[in-house]
């Protein structure tokens, strides 16, 4: 069996109202280990409330190759931006 | 719909032998370089790119863990408690630097282990300026100054590297860096301004760590960055001698101020150029180091390659508990 | 003139947690995993700030213009009063987890009930310290646990350490005059809520580790606290000290 402690991925939240952040990722045997690891090596200068650990095995990543076919027809709706839709100056809060 | 797990993954790479759609593929990738856009994993990238960055990111991050030990030596000999706590902590930030760095090498598909291998059997190297002694608390203030002063110059035009990941994780050292560089230059001005035993303790160190330091930048490469492949892929944003410059013009006032003497009798203020012209350098020197003749190389390995045999023990009993654990888990599932 | 109760209740702490710092400051680069080094620095570092804050409360409170680094660099290795378990040497990792586990099962009660003393600044410290201590004793206890559940030898190596650290426990809880006056006065906590609290968690760990507790010490290690060491002590001291005695009077 490797003694190679598996990759884990670890997101940070900075502070209340913000979401996690991917930090950046840590070696460790367990997720209580790879838990104070990430906060000794990510958080040590308080920079964040909470923490979560994920082992990289169980990240799906999007392929570079699909990138056109996951991402670019989004493109062409941009009635989904609130800036494709003119409204009178009254409402232009909205 | 093609999916990877991020331990699985590898960015697409190819070669003109290899890619049948090499064209293409290379033109978007300097496409983003050309417009200063960063290159993530999931990117294609020419297969040299991809063997060029991790050479290069991982002697970084070998780098800062040996670099834990010529300062790791004071730990315990610190003259004052804040000295003490002060050391503590830098050496702590250069084992995560090495961690970042680690991390940014693994995102383009090698692991760890295998970068630890490489160093541990001399296939990978790490700065030489590391494989110098500290023989007094003096040098401890002068790594800090100097070689961490080095360290930045380089380390600054890496933030905006082509390469997301190194990129990302330089800018998290840089944050963390300055105080380095700081806490090194308060202990040479401290003993600069104290006793007469401590301004020499200063001056001596001076005296070794100076030409070392300018040394880390590299021989001279002014005749090729033009043609340079590294400079072309976003990967090296300033020549060695540019960096070497900046640095000596930077550290000569810094120097003035605290009544230490460079040793470099032909160190002086070229007011045409606006810099400062200074002395030959003994390349002999650094390369004898370089190939593993320096004073400490054996020690250096020595302590990291121990570290790590005699620490698989403890690895192993970690794997061993969670491998209990699942099957526990799947036993109480079950 | 001899030290008061309270000067040598607050060397005691600082002396506790500065040598134990020390031992673990000599670990750095010989752990087995580059985050095990940045996890024992961490820890070191907290123990040093309690020091500081404990010697520096000392100096004041002993009004003879004494700062931090007088306790820690002009007393003689005989000075110091830290029990012999914190002095115990780094043999292997097994040695220096179980030397850590042994002690933060006992600092996080010992700081919590600091935390509710009648003199302020020690007050305070305790419920600091009894923050950092939880983080110290989660990963100790974590590591006692995957070693002594591990492997064959990581469970023969973690029950050596326990064999040999075990004797050094007993000093942890002895309560002197000084300690009962302390009490009395509600400045210190109480000795045997520590050592239930210290024995519950010890037991949980042990037990979750498959280790064995080991049997009462015969005889007991002791006589730090009262200035008593162990072979090695001189050294470990003379190392810190060396520079800081070799230049008299000097800034750093």
């Amino acid at each position: 069996m490797s003694a190679d402690w598996p990759l884990w991925e670890v997101f940070v939240r900075a502070r209340r109202g913000i979401s996690h952040v991917h930090a950046g990722s840590v070696h460790a045997p367990d997720p209580e280990i790879a838990l104070q690891n990430a906060r000794d090596l990510f958080t040590r200068r308080s920079e964040g409330v909470s923490l979560w650990v994920v082992r990289s095995s169980d990240i799906t990543a999007s392929s570079g190759d699909d990138r056109a076919a996951l991402f670019d027809p989004a493109e062409d709706k941009t009635f989904r931006h609130p800036n494709d839709f003119e409204l009178p100056d009254a409402v232009s809060h909205m | 719909m093609a999916y990877v797990t991020l331990t699985e993954s590898e960015p697409p790479t190819g070669s003109e032998d290899t890619d049948p759609d090499f064209e293409s593929h290379h033109e978007e990738f300097l496409r983003l370089i050309d417009a200063d856009e960063r290159i993530e994993p999931t990117d294609w990238m020419p297969e040299r790119y991809r063997s060029t960055l991790i050479r290069q990111i991982a002697q970084h991050a070998h780098s800062e863990i040996i670099g834990m030990q010529p300062e790791g030596a004071w730990l315990t000999r610190a003259p004052s408690l804040r000295r003490k706590a002060i050391l503590t902590a830098k050496v702590q930030d250069e084992a995560g630097h090495g961690l970042y760095l680690y991390g940014a090498a693994e995102t383009l598909g090698i692991d760890r282990a295998e970068l630890l291998d490489r160093l541990h059997t001399g296939r990978q190297k790490y700065s030489s300026i590391f494989n110098y002694p500290t023989p007094t608390w003096a040098d401890i203030g002068a790594i800090g100054w100097l070689v961490d002063g080095a360290a930045i110059m380089n380390q600054v035009p890496l933030c905006r590297c082509s390469y997301g990941p190194y990129a990302r994780a330089m800018i998290r050292i840089c944050k963390e860096e300055s105080f380095h560089q700081r806490q090194g230059y308060q202990i040479m001005l401290t003993l600069a301004e104290g006793t007469p035993d401590q301004h020499r303790m200063a001056q001596e160190a001076l005296d070794r760590w100076w030409w070392p330091s300018i040394m880390m930048f590299g021989p001279s490469d002014a005749a090729s960055i033009h043609s340079s492949q590294n400079m072309q892929w976003g990967i090296k944003r300033f020549s060695n001698d540019e960096l070497r410059q900046r640095f000596i013009d930077a550290t000569v006032p810094q120097a003035e101020l605290i009544g230490l003497t460079i040793p470099d009798p032909n160190l002086r203020w070229n007011t045409e150029r606006g810099s400062y012209d200074y002395g030959q350098i003994d390349w002999e020197e650094f390369n004898r180091v370089i190939a593993g003749d320096g004073p400490c190389n054996a020690e250096r390995m020595e302590r990291r390659v121990g570290a790590h045999n005699e620490g698989a023990w403890v690895r192993e009993a970690a794997i061993a508990h969670a491998a209990k654990q699942a099957a526990r888990a799947a036993e109480d599932a079950a | 003139m001899a030290p008061t109760p309270l000067l040598t209740f607050i060397l005691r702490q600082g002396d506790r947690s500065l040598v134990l710092a020390q031992r673990l400051l000599e670990y750095i680069t010989h752990a087995p995993e580059i985050e095990e080094d940045m996890a024992l620095s961490n820890i070191a570092l907290d123990l040093i700030g309690q020091a500081r804050v404990l010697y520096s409360y000392a100096g004041e409170f002993e009004g003879l213009g004494h700062d931090e680094d007088h306790f820690a660099f002009q007393r003689d290795a005989d000075e110091f009063l830290s029990p012999v378990l914190v002095e115990r040497p780094n043999e292997d990792f097994a040695h220096v987890i179980v030397r850590q586990f042994l002690h933060d099962a006992y600092a996080v009660p010992h700081w919590t009930h600091l935390a509710e003393s009648s003199d302020a600044t020690l007050a305070a410290l305790g419920a600091k310290a009894a923050k950092e201590a939880a983080y110290h004793l989660r990963h100790s206890s974590a590591w006692v646990v995957r070693l002594g559940d591990g492997t064959e030898e990581s469970h023969r190596r973690v029950t050596v350490a326990l064999e040999h650290l075990w004797p050094c426990t007993e000093e942890l809880f002895e309560v002197d005059e000084i300690d009962a006056e302390l009490f009395s006065a509600g400045v210190s906590p109480d000795p045997s809520a520590i050592r239930t609290s210290w024995d519950t968690t010890v037991d949980r760990v042990l037990t979750e580790a498959t280790l064995p507790r080991p049997e009462p010490p015969v005889p007991a290690v002791t006589g730090g606290l009262s200035g008593l060491h162990e072979d090695d002590f001189e050294r470990l001291i003379t190392v810190m000290q060396e520079l800081a005695r070799t230049h008299p009077g000097a800034e750093w």
